[in-house]
């Protein structure tokens, strides 16, 4: 990959021209994706939605860098990663290297592009065949790729096993007889072996001790240097992500919400989900005073994502309708919660029994919400024009319609943000663009501290 | 003090500590260091060919409980000391709902049955923050996600209303915005019910957040005991301040990692020298041929570790020697 690096500013959906393209500052990049979708089960037997792991990301990969993606389990992070050495297939979008897009490869261009990228991947004892000897496994690729003579290829891997901090005779060692962290450098050393360019670390130290991961990433810097590595470097661990990063790529729920240079993404974040991410990490030093924003609820299922914003239904930085912003923070968290018990109640799968007893008649209704409701609105005074939706969208539920219930809700006392799908925006041109998706950086619901006020529940 | 034997596996070698009612014990250490043997040697859940050395003591209530029978121990367990393990789903069984489960601890523990019964494991799963209770109490445990599913162990755990928690590495499968919520769930419940706990991680920034005293755990021993600020602030035993100083975060970006060189041994053996001397960037001759003892390191009571540069103010012969002198009289 040494000429005709500047790909194609392709224009793929949902923000061409996003987070991580390149500003013009001279970087060379790598790899650039564009509106890339990898969706699971697209056409499956039953129907259904499919699973939306990855739902339109575009960013760029410069030559040399280590750019972070970081997110909880379920945003799709690793499925990004293994759709980009082609593990996955793709749904939707490009992956463009070399004016090429290498999610549309075949044959021989394709086994080019599974030679020029490799992975490491998170879980040292299940991705090594325990019937092969070290040296067999890390031989493999070189096997499969016909490097050079079987002599040589030989004396690759004994130079590898060193290169990676192992010795010369574990080649006739077993996997089982080494400990995660060795194990975890043989799985690098598979990498490397021919010669890539670009490698994807999919959580490549959260299985091991402290003690032993500080030996890992100071290995894989080392590397990266000598070699001249390009990484994409996944994890859910924001204080490595911060140590080894250049840049930083924030995903929630399949796609992008922040990206950015890593110092200063850590230090000013500007995406809602972000500063909660961030202030969830437990610091080492038990006198600092945390002031945290504790998320309720869990992510939603990719299978159905909300309909606006993707973390509308866990932000604390809401933007409010017009009309209710004085209405107290434990009363908006109520009815949150409320809306999340009735996305909870559409959701439920009926179980097999349950779809039989419909068959045959009988009535297979879920227990009244009033208790939920009660526990939720009690000690709540609301005006009139919060109570009276709720009290329609309680008896909607009743009926067991819970998605007009739903709908009642969002219609009276929902907000852009759950309306609208925000983009990704500029935030910052200088110091190579960073961006956020958030509807808060619009100018008329411009309130920065609007998560910071906020901050815990009263 | 534990003492339990596998293959003459020394997993855990002569840990002494207790806990005050309300308060938080942590117990930190990498994987292999004893900790989780050290919470099942507690509730005497260390099975054959596990067992613990019978000069142990484990004192609850005024009594020693290794000398318990099964049926006593039978009667501790759950409403004496409560214990939370790491994943919820091996917890759990998977064919029974997650109300069916509560009310299996009520009904064993509280004598509660039928509608009571129900009733109160609507109140836990509201308790714990699990909103429309009513309903979830009817599903199950794959119908929850992974934090919902560790309040519900919490729920059953807080069924047999216990004094003491022992939380096994509870959020350690969480992502961290649910760590968050559990740990906030799990002091907020302290404070409620005045539970002691005894928190048992690897994550050292969970553990600056939620203890009280520190034990920091190496090979089986206890190297270092200490409140959690002055452990922190100021951490006496080389290994743990080789473990704070190898986080990513506490130092300069970019820069290398400080390491501990080497791995954890097994401890196979009595100590009869520091376990922790062969990675030790301070180790002298004598490390290699006395076993140090937990020594107060210099004016707080309190702060102790096991190393033969402490006491602090003694000259290294002098030190050397009371810990030659306290390891004969002493456990070993």
């Amino acid at each position: 990959m040494s000429d005709g690096r500047r790909p194609s500013t392709g224009t793929a959906s949902d923000s061409a021209g996003g987070p991580g393209t390149d500003g013009g500052d001279g970087d060379d990049v790598l790899l650039s994706v564009r509106g890339l979708k990898t969706h699971y089960e697209e056409r499956s037997l039953f129907g259904g939605d499919p699973v939306r792991a990855v739902d339109g990301v575009s960013f760029d990969v410069r030559e040399g860098e280590t750019l972070g993606l970081v997110g909880e389990s379920g945003c799709g992070k690793t499925t990004l990663g293994r759709t980009l050495v082609r593990l996955e297939e793709a749904t939707d979008g490009d992956v463009v290297v070399d004016d090429t897009d290498v999610t549309s490869l075949a044959g021989d261009d394709l086994k080019r592009w599974r030679r020029d990228a490799q992975i490491v991947f998170q879980d040292p004892e299940s991705s090594l065949n325990d019937r092969l000897t070290v040296g067999e496994i890390v031989r493999e690729p070189l096997d499969v790729h016909d490097w050079k003579t079987p002599e040589a290829r030989r004396q690759r891997v004994r130079d590898l096993l060193e290169r990676v901090g192992l010795r010369e005779e574990h080649y006739y060692r077993y996997p089982h007889q080494f400990s995660g962290g060795q194990r975890q450098r043989v799985g690098i050393a598979r990498a490397l072996a021919v010669e890539p360019d670009f490698v994807v670390l999919d959580e490549p130290v959260s299985a091991l001790d402290v003690s032993v991961q500080a030996q890992i990433l100071n290995l894989l810097m080392d590397l990266q240097e000598d070699l001249g590595l390009t990484y994409l470097f996944i994890a859910h661990d924001l204080s490595v992500v911060r140590h080894i990063c250049d840049r930083v790529a924030v995903m929630y729920l399949g796609k992008i919400m922040e990206f950015g240079p890593t110092e200063r993404l850590f230090t000013e974040p500007q995406n809602p989900y972000t500063r909660s991410l961030l202030s969830a990490v437990p610091t080492p030093d038990p006198t600092v005073e945390r002031d945290r924003t504790v998320l309720r609820g869990t992510p939603p299922s990719p299978r159905d994502p909300p309909d606006g914003c993707v973390f509308s239904t866990r932000c604390p930085a809401k933007i409010r309708p017009d009309g209710f912003e004085e209405l107290s923070e434990g009363d908006w968290e109520a009815i949150e919660v409320f809306r999340e018990v009735l996305r909870e109640r559409s959701r439920t799968d009926p179980s097999l029994s349950e779809r039989a007893r419909e068959l045959l008649g009988f009535e297979t209704r879920l227990p009244d919400i009033d208790e939920a409701a009660d526990e939720l609105f009690a000690d709540r005074s609301f005006s009139s024009d919060v109570r009276q939706p709720i009290r329609r969208s309680i008896e909607a539920a009743n009926d067991g319609d819970e998605d007009r219930a739903s709908e009642i809700v969002a219609v009276t006392l929902g907000s852009v943000c759950d309306r609208e799908r925000p983009s990704l925006l500029a935030t910052d041109q200088a110091d190579g663009a960073r961006s956020s998706r958030c509807h808060r950086h619009r100018e008329e619901h411009a309130d920065p501290d609007a998560v910071d006020r906020r901050g815990p529940r009263p | 003090m534990f003492h339990t034997e596998h293959e003459r596996i020394h997993a855990v070698d002569g840990v002494s500590f207790g806990i005050w009612r309300g308060e938080t014990v942590g117990l930190v250490g990498e994987s292999g260091s004893g900790k989780s043997v050290t919470a099942r040697s507690i509730l005497g859940l260390v099975e054959s060919p596990g067992e613990i050395d019978p000069r142990s003591s484990i004192r609850f209530g005024g009594e020693d409980i290794t000398e318990y029978s099964e049926s006593e121990y039978e009667s501790i367990r759950g409403d004496g000391i409560a214990m939370i393990f790491q994943d919820p789903l091996s917890t759990l069984n998977p064919v029974y709902t997650v109300g069916n489960q509560i009310k299996e601890a009520l009904s064993l523990h509280q004598g509660l049955r039928g509608a009571a019964a129900t009733e109160r494991a609507i109140e836990l799963l509201e308790e714990v923050g699990i909103p429309d209770a009513a309903r979830r109490v009817t599903e199950y445990p794959h119908q929850f996600s992974g934090g919902m599913r560790q309040r519900a162990v919490i729920a059953m755990a807080l069924a047999c209303a216990p004094e003491v928690l022992i939380c096994d590495e509870p959020t350690t499968a969480l992502d961290v915005t649910i760590q968050a919520q559990i740990i906030d769930l799990l002091l907020d419940l302290q404070a409620e019910r005045d539970l002691s706990i005894l928190f048992i991680t690897h994550d050292m920034g969970v553990i600056a957040e939620v203890a009280d005293r520190v034990n920091v755990m190496y090979a089986g021993e206890i190297v270092e005991s200490a409140p959690v600020e002055p452990l922190f602030a100021d951490p006496k035993h080389p290994y743990t301040r080789g473990l704070l100083r190898s986080i990513p975060g506490t130092q300069t970006s970019g820069d290398r990692l400080e390491t501990i060189e080497g791995e954890v041994p097994t401890p196979n053996e009595p100590a009869s020298s520091c376990r922790f001397a062969p990675r030790c960037p301070k180790a002298f001759e004598e490390c290699s041929q006395i076993a140090p003892v937990p020594t107060a390191v210099g004016d707080d009571p309190d702060h102790d570790a096991a190393c033969l540069l402490y006491p602090g103010d003694a000259s290294t012969d002098e030190a050397v020697a009371r810990h030659e002198a306290d390891g004969d009289g002493g456990e070993q």
